[in-house]
């Protein structure tokens, strides 16, 4: 039943899909080096979906689409208004870069980033098992042939063939657990499946069989230890612009799935869930900050940044369902929500960083490529700072906040256990803070390694300090993002 | 706006001004605009004492704005008689180190300046915060600028130093969030901290709250046996550097003690006393005769910075009027103090760029105007009546006493040990003929050098003579915190 209702909910999901197409026909009559009229067209239709995203968020409405298909909610508008302009920013970031590689003879950037973008809107808003399963394949599916799309060059191509294998596997264990739950219950509408398992009449084994493979599937795609041994080949090999692409936007519709299902579906298992995103939380925050310490190439040692910040993610998931303690839910939810978008937001910086300092034929990797960059442009080293101490989780910045949110979720959330969890994530955030200075001090202390002009177009320089300043901003006056997480997870828990 | 408020940002604005557009090409300009930042800082602090009112142990010229409301956090600045020295102290402070960077940084001035600057407005952010996580935020936000201070113009093995320096103090530190996170669900949500101190805790919940404090304030203090990254750091640093760590970072720590481990873990503090005195006592004793086999000159001074600092946390772990007073005047003679001594260092080390005391003799023969300074500087690092280290250091010994002969007997015998190193080092260095060519050329003090020593030496005698001033602003407010330690907690 396709009322107009239904469509009202879809409206950026429409243009997205419409304007991709679109975009890939327009983009064969281009022939500029640089593709700047798909480009222009590219975020004109980007900046509209934000727009409209930003503009539902605000009305704050609750709309469920297609017999319950999707839902259109104010956690879901956020995010993907923020994934919108997450993608936005990657594309100013990463053109260049991409056109100095011969990655832009086509508007497959272009167009691939948008079909991305869609997949994470359907992951974001699906209301079923399945629309979500559809979602994760069509973002992974773009993102495979993303980090392939430098042919010429070996690590990319072996990197995309890790990434589609690894993906592949994660897809099945994900689409394995859905079709257990779905034996289990009769239903693949998240609701329903609620609603079944919260009777108690079905039976628990069946129920966490599949539960396993569900959190298995996810953790696989969040990059979480012990599944986590893609992302650090994935985010070396690729093009520095599509490791932004996947390490960036991707997290949010993550996050969104993870509250889609295990939160609103899969509840009355949390007393089974909660326990085990505790082990992948811990294996995390240790292998992910201890491996760091090892690595010499910087997109490396954000690879496995990266994984220990998910197990942050994953300390204030785990820490909803406390009995006893409603207020407790969306406390921690929303507390995961903000650090996954104030993650996302120092990576894009970081990243931004990163591309700028590439130039053609050469590619700024290693952290050793930093030296000195506080003689070389005081502003772009400012701006990695800023993004290093945000991730290391020192105030002022807004890295700090993330982590307050989510040890106090995980402190208010039990007692003596959760008590050394919290202490065990400060010490490791103590070793994260280790690697991350490492970096502030070749770009601050070393003698610079090279003299070669830093020079950025003027749109890159403009975002990239808007969002460097952010990142401080948003530390000095973080008030307005929380509760901004905190409504959008109430509203999501109240409907 | 406030006048807290002001005294902090006005600091930091002018600070972010000369990192947006200072250059290197126009150092004398930065080192202009610096110079006027840090005395408008100075003179936005005057107020806070001349309206400081005598009578009450109540916070004064309290803010409060919603800060984050999700968390309850509130903008809340507010000061008392034991705050109130320190935000001058550090906007004092400020002023000399811009003078006393003034020709020796030569690179990257506009950073260097505008570094001392904001972390100037950072560090009265500490003493003036009210709430937990503000003071959190100022606390750990200092530590950026210092790092950064230490590693980028320091000496030859200041990388070292600066992450020894840095994860040191946020091991400290991050213990503290955890007790502040507790503390915070414990209070129903609250980080206020006046309602902290009010606020009921079983024996356990407050031996473990006193020793995720003592670890963050202990580490900045530093007491023994956590004390190893200060020579380290003191020793690379640049000597503006080795000024704000000393005269101000490490009362950070102490003041800590006194705003959270004192009044919001009362029974475990007087618990663990014992132990605390035992520390203080092993600094006071062990680390004076560690210091006095120290060959080089910064050294020698971190390390009696840290000898004096026990005197601090011995007074306050004597629950009397007479050592908590005593402590934190000594905490703000040593302010005067160790900044004088290490800007004479710096003077010195200008000139001949070594550290070593070998490398130095008879410096009297050349340089008599500075050595004058460095003689006063010396007698008031080993505590002469009638100069500021005397007066803190007697309180805290005559308030030992009271409570333990012994105690106070041990820590009057320190006294001995200072002298000894202090002396000893000023003989090696300025006295005798002169030891090498080195020396034979060095040329006194200059204008802008005997500006700041001055004003050091002035400030010092006039605390060691007549130090009512310091004493009388606290008394309320210090009769007050012990009222409210002796009384018990437990419920």
């Amino acid at each position: 039943m396709i009322d107009n209702l239904s469509l009202i909910a879809v409206y950026p999901e429409i243009i997205l899909l419409v304007m991709a197409c679109v975009i890939a026909l327009f983009d064969l009559s281009v022939t500029s080096r640089t593709r700047t009229a798909t480009y222009v067209v590219t975020m004109l239709t980007l900046a509209v979906v934000a727009a409209l995203q930003a503009n539902f968020a605000s009305a704050g409405q609750t709309v469920y689409a297609f017999g319950n298909m999707v839902v259109s909610d104010v956690m879901g508008n956020w995010l993907k208004c923020f994934a919108t302009l997450a993608v936005m920013v990657t594309l100013v970031y990463g053109r260049h870069y991409a056109a100095e590689r011969d990655m832009l003879r086509g508007g497959e950037l272009f167009v691939l980033s948008l079909f991305s973008l869609l997949g994470m809107f359907v992951m974001i808003s699906g209301n079923n098992f399945l629309v979500i399963y559809m979602g994760v394949e069509l973002l992974t599916l773009s993102s495979y042939a993303l980090v392939a799309l430098r042919r010429d060059h070996v690590l990319s191509v072996e990197a995309g063939m890790k990434y589609f294998v690894l993906g592949a596997l994660a897809s099945g264990f994900l689409l394995y657990g859905m079709s257990m739950l779905y034996g289990a219950t009769g239903t693949l509408n998240i609701q329903e499946a609620f609603a079944a398992i919260q009777s108690g009449q079905l039976k628990h084994q069946v129920l966490v069989f599949g539960l396993v493979f569900i959190v298995a599937g996810l953790a696989f795609k969040l990059g979480v230890v012990p599944f986590h041994m893609w992302i650090p080949d994935v985010y070396q090999g690729a093009p520095t612009a599509i490791t932004l692409m996947i390490g960036g936007a991707p997290k949010l519709a993550a996050f969104a799935v993870m509250i889609r299902m295990l939160v609103e579906g899969l509840m009355p298992l949390s007393i089974d869930w909660q326990p085990m995103l505790m082990l992948l939380a811990i294996g995390s925050l240790a292998i992910g900050n201890l491996a760091a310490i090892a690595q010499t190439n910087i997109k490396r040692m954000l690879a496995f940044s990266t994984i220990s910040h998910m197990g942050f993610v994953l300390i204030g998931m785990m820490s909803g369902a406390v009995s006893g303690h409603p207020e407790a839910t969306a406390n921690a939810y929303s507390s995961s929500m903000f650090y996954v978008v104030s993650y996302v937001l120092t990576t894009l910086a970081s990243f931004g960083v990163i591309l700028l300092l590439s130039r053609s034929g050469y590619e700024s990797e290693e952290i050793s490529d930093f030296a000195g960059l506080n003689q070389r442009s005081p502003l772009y080293a400012a701006i990695m700072a800023v993004c290093l101490f945000s991730l290391a989780g020192i105030p002022p910045m807004i890295g700090f906040y993330a982590k307050l949110a989510v040890l106090q979720a995980l402190v208010a959330s039990g007692g003596t256990l959760q008590l050394v969890l919290a202490v065990f994530a400060v010490m490791m955030s103590l070793i994260g803070a280790f690697y991350y200075l490492r970096v502030v001090k070749v770009m601050y202390f070393d003698a610079p390694a090279g003299s070669a002009e830093l020079s950025a177009p003027f749109e890159v320089r403009a975002v990239l300090s808007l969002n460097g300043a952010l990142l401080l901003i948003l530390g000095i006056v973080p008030g307005g993002l929380m509760a901004l997480c905190a409504n959008a997870v109430v509203q999501m828990l109240g409907s | 706006m406030g006048l807290l408020s002001l005294a902090i940002w006005t600091p930091i604005a002018f600070g972010v001004v000369l990192l947006a557009l200072g250059r290197d090409d126009q150092a004398q300009a930065v080192r202009w605009i610096a110079l006027v930042g840090a005395v408008v800082s100075l003179l936005v602090t005057l107020p806070l004492y001349t309206r400081f009112d005598l009578s009450t142990a109540a916070m004064q010229f309290v803010e409060t704005t919603p800060w984050i409301e999700r968390f309850n956090i509130n903008y809340y600045l507010g000061i008392d008689g034991i705050s109130v020295w320190f935000i001058l102290l550090t906007a004092f402070i400020n002023v000399i180190v811009v003078i006393a960077g003034w020709e020796v940084i030569t690179r990257r001035v506009n950073q260097y300046m505008g570094a001392f600057l904001i972390l100037s407005g950072l560090m009265i952010g500490v003493f003036c915060a009210l709430d937990g996580m503000l003071f959190y935020v100022f606390f750990e936000a200092t530590l950026i600028p210092m790092y950064l201070i230490i590693g980028i113009w320091g000496g030859p093995n200041k990388i070292y130093a600066a992450f020894k320096f840095f994860l040191y103090t946020l091991l400290g530190s991050l213990l503290m969030l955890i007790a502040l996170i507790y503390l915070y669900n414990a209070a129903g949500g609250s980080f206020d901290l006046l309602t902290w101190h009010k606020l009921p805790l079983g024996q356990t919940a407050q031996t473990l709250l006193f020793f995720a404090f003592l670890a963050a304030f202990a580490v900045k203090v530093p007491m023994w046996p956590v004390h190893t990254w200060l020579p380290d750091a003191h020793v690379e640093a640049p000597t503006g550097g080795s000024v704000v760590l000393a005269a101000i970072a490490l009362k950070l720590g102490a003041y800590g003690f006194l705003r959270f481990s004192l009044p919001i873990a009362p029974d475990a503090a007087h618990e663990w006393s014992g132990l605390m005195i035992g520390l203080s006592l092993a600094a006071v004793i062990y680390v004076g005769l560690v210091t006095m086999v120290q060959k080089d000159m910064k050294k020698l001074v971190a390390y009696s910075s840290v000898a004096h600092m026990g005197f601090v946390t011995l007074g306050f772990f004597i629950f009397n009027d007479l050592g908590v007073a005593g402590g934190i005047v000594q905490m703000i003679s040593h302010g005067f103090v160790s900044a004088a001594m290490f800007l004479g260092i710096g003077v010195l080390y200008d000139r001949v760029h070594s550290r070593e005391i070998a490398a130095y003799g008879g410096v009297v023969n050349t340089m008599p105007k500075f050595t004058a300074f460095a003689m006063l500087f010396i007698m008031a690092n080993c505590g002469l009546p009638g100069t500021a280290g005397f007066v803190g250091e007697w309180m805290v010994i005559l308030g030992a006493v009271k409570v333990n002969f012994w105690v106070g007997m041990a820590a009057a015998s320190a006294l001995i040990f200072g002298a000894a190193y202090s002396l000893w080092m000023f003989k090696r260095v300025y006295l005798g003929p002169v030891a090498n060519d080195h020396v034979k050329h060095l040329k006194d003090i200059n204008a802008r050098e005997f500006l700041f020593l001055s004003l050091l030496a002035i400030a010092i005698l006039y605390m060691g003579l007549y130090p009512k001033p310091f004493t009388d602003v606290m008394d309320v407010s210090v009769a007050e915190l012990l009222k409210h330690v002796a009384m018990t907690k437990l419920n």
